[in-house]
């Protein structure tokens, strides 16, 4: 997530000082990413040092406000003009886990798949309701937060799908080794080359 | 709340002797009123023997399936036609409507086929569209629908009368997925006025919609997953 430009384009709009940027960032987004005020002033001394953004006096109670320069509006530009590229893919614990399970002798990958797929139906499920809830409340200023619930929940059932595509593919894969197994009993031929796939058609 | 559909041990069993394949293996599950239950399994699972035995449609080898507390195998054959009439509505994947009945009709006539007077049944199919958001349509034919449309069409005839258990069987499966969640909001939201509500699905982002989302495996309920009804627990998890 990129904190950085997000305080930029939210600055775009007007001058703010940073509570503000906090608190407008955590209503668009529906607190989904919560940012802790340290963050904030970090990354506008950073915003600051690379003349992206420049003080501009005090809103009259003390708060420091923060205006875009015309560097920072060409950032935000730019940021909104390209993808998100995603050359990395991030690291995804999930992805990881079952990587290592199906690799590891004893671990019952049916088992993690299974437990897993509870889980995220139940993510699933409470998306989908909070979603229910906030649209039948039919107010503009959610349209943000739906868009975020709408990505959590592509998201997780794109999770429940690979699952499902995970336990497909360990079933096909522990039935070739059932039948190759069975083939090799069938066709022992001491002369035949260990890396054989099975016995001759 | 009031247990509208219970399964009690329930087993079923095709064929005999060594070529007997057991679809369903002592399956036990409770519906109440008010309650949105979703059903998903690879294929072959037993989901569409499940739905067929809660809706009285076929019979169990053993155990004992329960409508509105009523033991289903204590039934005659024309008892149990008419208490799936009068309880149990069915919504299918390919709608199941008659196309030269018009919306209304199409509703009102299992009310009449069941003894109800005409005017009667017409005035229960109109509130029943009315329910599920169709009532300006009640004078189209099928072919004058969009296919959410007619879906609704099939879920006020699911609900008209005084039916309380809604038994679907992959009701989005022709449509998109737009409409496929316009579909379900009007299966939760029969829920939500108190009906059971049974889903057999293999879209995840469907059974979402559910209170409970029962997996079946092999003919034996695998694994539950519940609402967690928490906002806090929401919002623990989305914090990326």
């Amino acid at each position: 997530m990129s904190i950085r430009h997000s305080l930029l384009a939210l600055l775009q709009e007007q001058p703010r000082y940073g509570y503000q940027l906090r608190a407008e960032f955590e209503q668009r987004t529906g607190s989904t990413w919560p940012l802790n005020i340290g963050q904030v002033y970090t990354t506008l001394d950073r915003l600051e040092r690379d003349s992206l953004v420049t003080r501009d006096g005090d809103d009259g109670e003390g708060h420091v406000m923060y205006r875009l320069t015309d560097a920072g509006d060409n950032e935000v530009r730019n940021w909104f003009s390209h993808p998100v590229a995603l050359t990395n893919p991030p690291r995804n614990e999930l992805a990881i886990k079952l990587a290592l399970a199906v690799t590891l002798p004893g671990v019952d990958v049916a088992g993690v798949i299974q437990a897993q797929r509870v889980s995220s139906m139940r993510s699933l499920q409470d998306y989908t309701k909070a979603k229910r809830d906030t649209s039948a409340q039919n107010r503009a200023e959610d349209t943000a937060w739906l868009l975020v619930l709408d990505s959590l929940i592509f998201s997780t059932e794109a999770e429940i799908r690979w699952l499902d595509h995970c336990e497909s593919r360990m079933l096909q894969l522990s039935t070739a080794r059932a039948a190759g197994a069975t083939r090799s009993e069938k066709h022992v031929q001491p002369h035949t080359t260990s890396h054989s796939t099975g016995g001759r058609k | 709340m009031s247990q509208v559909l219970q399964l009690a041990g329930v087993n079923r069993t095709y064929g005999e002797g060594a070529t007997a394949v057991a679809a369903l293996r002592n399956v036990n599950l409770t519906i109440e009123a008010g309650e949105f239950v979703a059903v998903m399994g690879p294929s072959g699972s037993g989901k569409s023997s499940l739905l067929a035995l809660a809706g009285g449609l076929d019979s169990p080898t053993a155990g004992e399936i329960f409508i509105e507390g009523t033991p289903l195998s204590s039934l005659s054959l024309n008892e149990l036609a008419r208490l799936r009439r009068r309880a149990v509505g069915y919504v299918f994947q390919d709608f199941n409507l008659v196309p030269t009945l018009t919306a209304a009709e199409n509703v009102s006539l299992p009310r009449e086929l069941d003894g109800v007077s005409a005017r009667k049944a017409q005035r229960q199919a109109k509130d029943a569209l009315r329910l599920v958001g169709i009532e300006a349509l009640a004078d189209r034919f099928m072919d004058e629908m969009s296919g959410g449309q007619q879906q609704r069409v099939a879920i006020a005839r699911a609900i008209v009368g005084d039916r309380h258990l809604i038994l679907a069987d992959e009701p989005t499966g022709a449509l998109d997925s737009a409409t496929g969640d316009e579909i379900m909001g009007v299966l939760r939201h029969r829920a939500d006025a108190g009906s059971a509500v049974m889903l057999v699905t293999h879209e995840a982002r469907h059974a979402a919609w559910a209170d409970r989302v029962v997996y079946i495996r092999d003919g034996r309920f695998a694994d539950e997953a519940r609402s967690s009804q928490d906002p806090s627990v929401l919002l623990a998890q989305s914090g990326l």
